[in-house]
């Protein structure tokens, strides 16, 4: 099948994974020929896990047209389940096992929380959903940087107090230290892992998008009562939408631990969350390719530009804003229509002219 | 007795609450929308009293009206520039402007005066009370506060309930279209909403800062988050309801500080909102609204 005669959104989905291949082979062909700074280096994996938390964060907000503040929350749940089964099992089970092992575990236990969250939340709307969201992410934020988790010879105990009070044995081992985190993780994560994880995300979302679940799923964003009119099942569609944002969020989330040595729950706070929902505006919300750009995009800039560091998120707000104005005020949406339409009269008007010529 | 002091404590920092609650439940009921930038106003608010009243050493009570008149110019410049443009726009795109509002006071926050939390010196000048032969100390901070919110909330009401302008907010928060046919300024009006609620702001911002005297740029972000669960709590576009949400978060907050968990405090007051909105969505006192097709 050539690229001329191929459905629209398919040609529009290869354009996306040719991006993000060029990107690999471009980065690859770096860093043999030694092209490349330590610094930016260090930048490769989280670039991934933020792209794969964009992409799944724009389901929710572009998608489906909920405002989900609590992305962080789920990158959380994923990041320490899953670094949970890498520290227990990378010792004695091959590497590649152990690592699948835990980013199976991270997106399970986020898309379980996904589902937990899902079914209250979702039946409410707009604002509420946002702040309920928003509060998620801080009960997870202060509810893990409260947990001490370890275990020993008698079996797992937890406390919310101290680790003293796990009243673990002498031979025990502590997992989580409270707001400590999990300390002395062996690093596993590598930028070819991150580009896999991506393309399995964008494979997964983009399918959705264009199935007939994606069609349900904008119905309920363009019009829920009308969507709701013609048999759309309105929770089950938006839940979906919601459990698979999620495990994503959790599977970056365990892409991103495992490129430190410690996992501590602050890094995963309200302005992660932001963050990530700058990246969704910026790209354009309901265009998974744009979430791909910006992301990676935004997260290098702020490297490169140094001297810039202490405005970046001044700009990053007054882009958020500005933003919104420029595509969703009424009147200003209506004076760019005018624009636009006065640049195809005129072209019309030239077509005319020189088919009468 | 420990207890009581527990309470006491928890009810002045639910009047705090109240106080900023009123702003949100204001400006939800009229212009229908959640204005997030409403905790960076109190901030910019209390930097405005900190500098006058700490650095210049002006009267407290000459501190607090500047920081009221600053947030009000503050908070109608906001609803200008970002919101009213979008006045008819799909609603996530309010809620994210606002967000970009709420980051960009942070942002000039943080460039103007650095993140170094400085320590607030108290406007309060009373002199703490002591009860039950000095087993109970109520602090002047914990009196003022609690005296103002009532003051405040009764003058509300009265205002709201008794003036003509206090009736075109209500009229607007009921139908705007209709409003503006009977002749109602729905411009001004809303305009009105957001420089009370601002005001206010600056009050209750004075208010935390005397009793938790630490101020950073990052200050008014959680207080106005809570502040916001309170007024869904008490029924959001509910004067009395924002009260009543207030205080008992406030006590919940407090209660749950002293006897489960500092570290889950918060963590508790936000399962409240959860529970709230999934027993009773429109909360303690909110009227249902359906949605016509």
């Amino acid at each position: 099948m050539s690229l001329k005669t191929m459905k629209k959104s398919t040609r529009s989905n290869l354009i996306t994974f040719g991006i993000v291949i060029a990107f690999y082979l471009i980065v690859s062909l770096m860093s043999v020929m030694g092209m490349m700074t330590s610094s930016f280096a260090g930048q490769l994996v989280p670039i991934c896990a933020y792209v794969v938390l964009a992409v799944s964060l724009n389901l929710t907000v572009g998608i489906l047209g909920e405002l989900s503040l609590g992305h962080a929350g789920f990158m959380s749940v994923g990041a320490f389940a899953g670094t949970l089964v890498y520290t227990l099992t990378f010792e004695n089970t091959p590497l590649p096992v152990s690592i699948l092992l835990s980013f199976l575990v991270g997106g399970a236990v986020a898309g379980i929380f996904g589902l937990l969250i899902g079914i209250p939340v979702l039946r409410l709307q707009g604002d509420y959903l946002a702040i309920v969201t928003l509060a998620f992410g801080e009960i997870i934020k202060n509810f893990m940087n409260a947990l001490y988790l370890g275990y020993d010879s008698t079996g797992v105990h937890f406390s919310l107090k101290d680790s003293a009070s796990m009243g673990l044995a002498p031979d025990g081992v502590v997992l989580i230290n409270g707001a400590m985190g999990i300390t002395g993780i062996k690093k596993a994560s590598t930028f070819t892992m991150g580009i896999i994880l991506i393309l399995l995300t964008l494979v997964v979302i983009l399918n959705l998008v264009n199935s007939r679940a994606g069609r349900a799923i904008t119905a309920i964003r363009d019009n829920e009562i009308a969507a709701q009119s013609v048999g759309i099942n309105i929770t089950n569609y938006k839940l979906m939408a919601f459990i698979v944002s999620a495990v994503f969020a959790g599977m970056a989330g365990v892409l991103y631990a495992l490129n430190f040595s410690s996992l501590v729950a602050k890094k995963f706070d309200y302005n992660t969350s932001i963050l990530i929902l700058v990246f969704v505006v910026l790209g354009g919300m309901g265009n998974i390719r744009g979430s791909v750009i910006a992301a990676a995009l935004l997260t290098v800039l702020p490297e490169l530009l140094r001297s810039m560091k202490d405005y970046r998120m001044l700009i990053y707000a007054i882009v958020l804003i500005v933003m919104m104005i420029f595509n969703q005020s009424p009147q200003i949406v209506s004076w760019r229509k005018k624009i636009t339409a006065g640049f195809k009269a005129k072209r019309a008007a030239k077509k005319e002219k020189k088919e009468a010529a | 007795m420990q207890f009581l002091t527990y309470l006491i404590n928890g009810i002045s920092l639910g009047s705090v609450y109240a106080l900023i609650a009123l702003g949100y439940t204001m400006v939800y009921g009229i212009a229908k929308m959640l204005n997030f930038a409403h905790g960076d106003v109190i901030m910019i608010g209390s930097y405005v009293v900190f500098f006058a009243f700490g650095s210049f050493g002006l009267n407290p009570i000459v501190s607090v009206l500047l920081s009221m008149v600053v947030c009000t110019i503050l908070g109608i410049t906001i609803e200008r520039v970002a919101y009213r443009p979008l006045r008819g726009a799909p609603s996530l795109a309010v809620l994210i402007t606002a967000i970009g509002v709420s980051y960009l006071l942070q942002q000039v926050a943080q460039l103007l005066w650095k993140s170094d939390p400085k320590s607030f010196k108290s406007v309060v000048g009373l002199q703490p009370v002591s009860m039950f032969g000095g087993q109970l100390v109520i602090s002047g901070e914990t009196i003022v506060t609690i005296a103002a919110c009532i003051v405040i909330m009764i003058a509300l009401t009265l205002f709201i309930n008794h003036t003509s302008t206090g009736h075109a907010m209500l009229a607007v928060s009921e139908d705007r279209g209709a409003a503006q046919l009977m002749g109602v300024n729905v411009n001004a009006t809303i305009s009105l909403t957001f420089a009370i609620g601002s005001a206010l702001a600056a009050v209750a911002g004075a208010l935390l800062c005397s009793s938790y005297p630490t101020l950073q740029p990052t200050t008014g972000a959680m207080p106005g988050i809570k502040a916001f669960v309170a007024a869904v709590f008490g029924g959001i576009g509910s004067i009395p309801g924002a009260f009543i949400g207030g205080i008992l978060l406030g006590v919940i907050e407090n209660l749950s500080k002293a006897y489960i968990s500092t570290q889950l405090s918060d963590a508790i007051v936000f399962m409240v909102l959860i529970v709230v909105l999934l027993v009773k969505p429109t909360g303690l006192l909110g009227k249902k609204i359906n949605v016509k097709v």
